[in-house]
């Protein structure tokens, strides 16, 4: 597979300007929304403008004292930041390696780190006048995120969902409902998350007037994967400062989960400059990379562009996009947020993949030795950790993103264990 | 001059609006297109929009979707939408005949590699709708140099400086999406197509073709009033559906749409004459 810019006909791709990830001062997207070759602003016209409304909206308020104010109360009270860096201790010791660290992104409001993003999407949203908000979901983590921000702020709410992913997230559903949202049930392809994403991409060329289209993942055109970044960097800004203050000295590693890559980037970025830390990205290896049954674009696909913008993807020989599996919902997406596609091309960041099997086994391991039940995503970086800590000195660090919590995923586990709740 | 170039000339000196359909490459299989792109030029058809299969239509409304899955069933790629215009230009070496889809298939196959076979193939232009001239550069040169036009789509929400910044790279035509939507919608503001048509007219050189939303010919009349090209796409492929299970019927029934069309859009012109 050769993934050099000429396959990609790129020869006349124009970075000028932007800075080397690997020359020290990270400054990604260009004003394009590039990350290197990956990213950009690949959708019909008549989204154009609008999101060039976005970007403007989105850079006046990042830059607004009130705005960055309002967010940070929100973040406070309401989700309930700081999330803790809880040092697992009696995992460390069983490991015998690296001391590791959860940052606690299941004790948020809504038990997942998307609510960070939909707090900040909701609120640029609501400074730009919008009524209605939309959004796509998977295992409905993000449309109940989003869900709740629109309850709170009074917003009319759609949430688009795979008819096969709604069937096997009824609690989820039921969720968004009570909180007054519409789910709306998308036929159309596989009939899960990517299609979910065509269809409120209609919808939002469709109502662009009056809708604020909440994407939950560091994907999809300019400025939402740098946006999206910047409402997750939360995660990782506190959880420099957190260890900085423990330790007095940055981790030695990083591992999370990468399905569309929020959560990992969110915890990543902060750190990208500091170039002893070592950065790790998990995708979802399915029933094995050989199998073909997996959600790891990065690990086993090719460069390509869905959704708005160029990535790794999973497709066939002809451009066609396949279909994924992972035991874990949110990380059975085809596609990944470009900045991971530009941070594996350039080196920073090493990307690897953990089966379903991996990931159970650390699902009931995390469980039994620390109390805590993680969601199933976030069980593929706990994994890798599994095999990572033993390889590193006991006065080493890892910081892992526990991204969500595991209640959700009570009926999949327990079904893979052959019982019926 | 290109096909697409020569064509809008000749349309120009005989007063006449261009009518240009829209169907879905290989639905509902591979051996309907072609004869059914032959039907339609005898039915007065003037240029050949062939959309080619994706798997994620963002821009298409159901009835597109739709025909869209029906060709990736039969396994349609690229490569054979090639082949099939390939096979029109057999017995029709004048009517233009452009690519309509998305950007994913092309990127698999390289943009160089698709140029050559495309230019190859007889193709004369290509539409992809998720490449907007921020993201086009590439593509414009790669398929300049074998003589290919690259279509672009101008929509409701493009600003005047965003016309300005497509006429300035654009070749063929302009495609004017009527509505803010997908292809399909049904709510053509007629008076409001005008407006924005005759604000393009004024900013671009190029013919200006509209479509999203035409679907009898009393608006494929009202629009041959302002544009220079009436362009029907998914009026056609709910006729073509219809008929899916019986698909030698197809050319005949779209032909017999598409000569309703033709000839609503000529009182206009021989009005306007």
């Amino acid at each position: 597979m050769s993934t050099s810019p000429d396959h990609l006909g790129l020869a006349g791709f124009d970075s000028a300007g932007a800075p080397h990830a690997s020359s020290g001062a990270y400054n990604w997207p260009d004003a394009g929304g590039h990350f290197g070759p990956y990213g950009g602003m690949f959708v019909p016209e008549t989204l154009m403008h609008p999101l060039e409304e976005l970007r403007t909206a989105y850079e006046r308020y990042m830059a607004d004292p009130q705005f960055q104010a309002e967010l940070d109360a929100d973040l406070q009270d309401y989700v309930g930041r700081p999330s803790p860096l809880y040092h697992a201790e009696r995992w460390s010791r069983e490991l015998g390696g690296a001391q590791i660290f959860l940052k606690r992104e299941d004790l948020n409001h809504t038990g997942a780190h998307k609510v960070n993003n939909t707090i900040g999407q909701a609120l640029l949203a609501r400074r730009m006048g919008k009524t209605r908000i939309i959004a796509e979901t998977g295992a409905g983590q993000h449309g109940v995120a989003s869900a709740t921000v629109a309850a709170r702020l009074g917003l009319e709410c759609v949430v688009y969902m795979g008819e096969v992913d709604i069937a096997r997230q009824e609690a989820n559903v039921y969720r968004m409902r009570l909180l007054g949202a519409r789910v709306v049930s998308v036929t159309s392809g596989s009939r899960t998350l990517k299609d979910a994403l065509n269809e409120a991409m209609r919808d939002w060329v469709t109502n662009i007037d009056n809708t604020f289209y909440i994407i939950g993942t560091v994907a999809g055109p300019h400025p939402y994967p740098a946006m999206v970044r910047d409402f997750q960097a939360v995660i990782g800004r506190e959880a420099r400062a957190q260890m900085l203050a423990r330790s007095g000295r940055l981790p030695d590693a990083l591992v999370a989960c990468v399905g569309g890559g929020s959560n990992a980037i969110g915890l990543f970025y902060p750190f990208i400059g500091d170039e002893g830390v070592a950065i790790y990205g998990v995708e979802a290896a399915g029933d094995g990379l050989q199998t073909g049954r997996h959600a790891a674009p990065l690990c086993a696909g090719r460069p390509g562009v869905l959704h708005g913008n160029r990535t790794y993807l999973m497709e066939d020989n002809h451009g066609q996009i396949v279909e994924t599996h992972s035991i874990s919902a949110g990380l059975d997406y085809p596609g990944v947020g470009p900045e991971h596609a530009w941070l594996k091309d350039s080196g920073r960041a090493r990307y690897d993949s953990v089966t379903d099997d991996e990931a159970l086994r650390a699902f009931h391991h995390l469980t039994r030795t620390e109390g805590i039940i993680p969601a199933l995503e976030s069980s593929h970086a706990l994994a890798y950790v599994h095999k990572l800590a033993p390889t590193m000195r006991k006065d080493q660090t890892i910081i892992v993103n526990l991204s969500g919590r595991g209640d959700k995923d009570m009926h999949t586990v327990a079904s893979h264990d052959g019982l019926v709740l | 001059m290109s096909r697409i170039a020569a064509r809008f000339e000749q349309l120009r000196d005989r007063g006449r609006t261009a009518l240009i359909p829209f169907v879905t490459a290989g639905d509902p299989s591979a051996a309907v297109t072609v004869p059914l792109m032959h039907a339609m030029v005898a039915a007065g058809v003037d240029l050949i929009e062939l959309g080619v299969p994706f798997s994620d239509p963002i821009a298409d409304g159901p009835v597109i979707q739709r025909a869209t899955e029906r060709a990736l069933a039969q396994g349609v790629s690229l490569d054979d939408v090639l082949d099939m215009v390939r096979q029109f230009r057999e017995q029709d070496t004048e009517t233009p005949v452009i690519l309509m889809g998305y950007l994913n298939p092309i990127e698999v196959m390289g943009y160089e590699t698709f140029a050559v076979a495309a230019h190859g193939a007889g193709l004369d232009g290509a539409l992809i709708v998720d490449v907007p001239p921020e993201e086009g550069h590439t593509l414009v040169e790669m398929l300049k140099t074998q003589g290919l036009d690259l279509v672009y789509l101008l929509a409701p929400t493009s600003t005047e400086s965003r016309i300005a910044r497509i006429g300035a790279v654009a070749s063929g035509f302009v495609y004017y999406v009527s509505v803010k939507g997908v292809t399909g919608a049904g709510n053509l503001d007629t008076a409001a197509v005008a407006e924005k048509v005759g604000l393009i007219k004024s900013l671009i050189r190029l013919p200006v073709g509209v479509g999203f939303g035409i679907n009898n010919p009393e608006t494929a009349a009202s629009v041959a009033r302002v544009a220079d090209a009436v362009i029907v796409g998914s009026a056609i492929v709910s006729r073509i559906e219809a008929l899916a299970a019986t698909p030698e019927l197809i050319p005949e029934a779209v032909a017999e749409f598409l000569t309703g069309l033709r000839q609503a859009i000529d009182e206009v012109d021989a009005h306007v004459a």
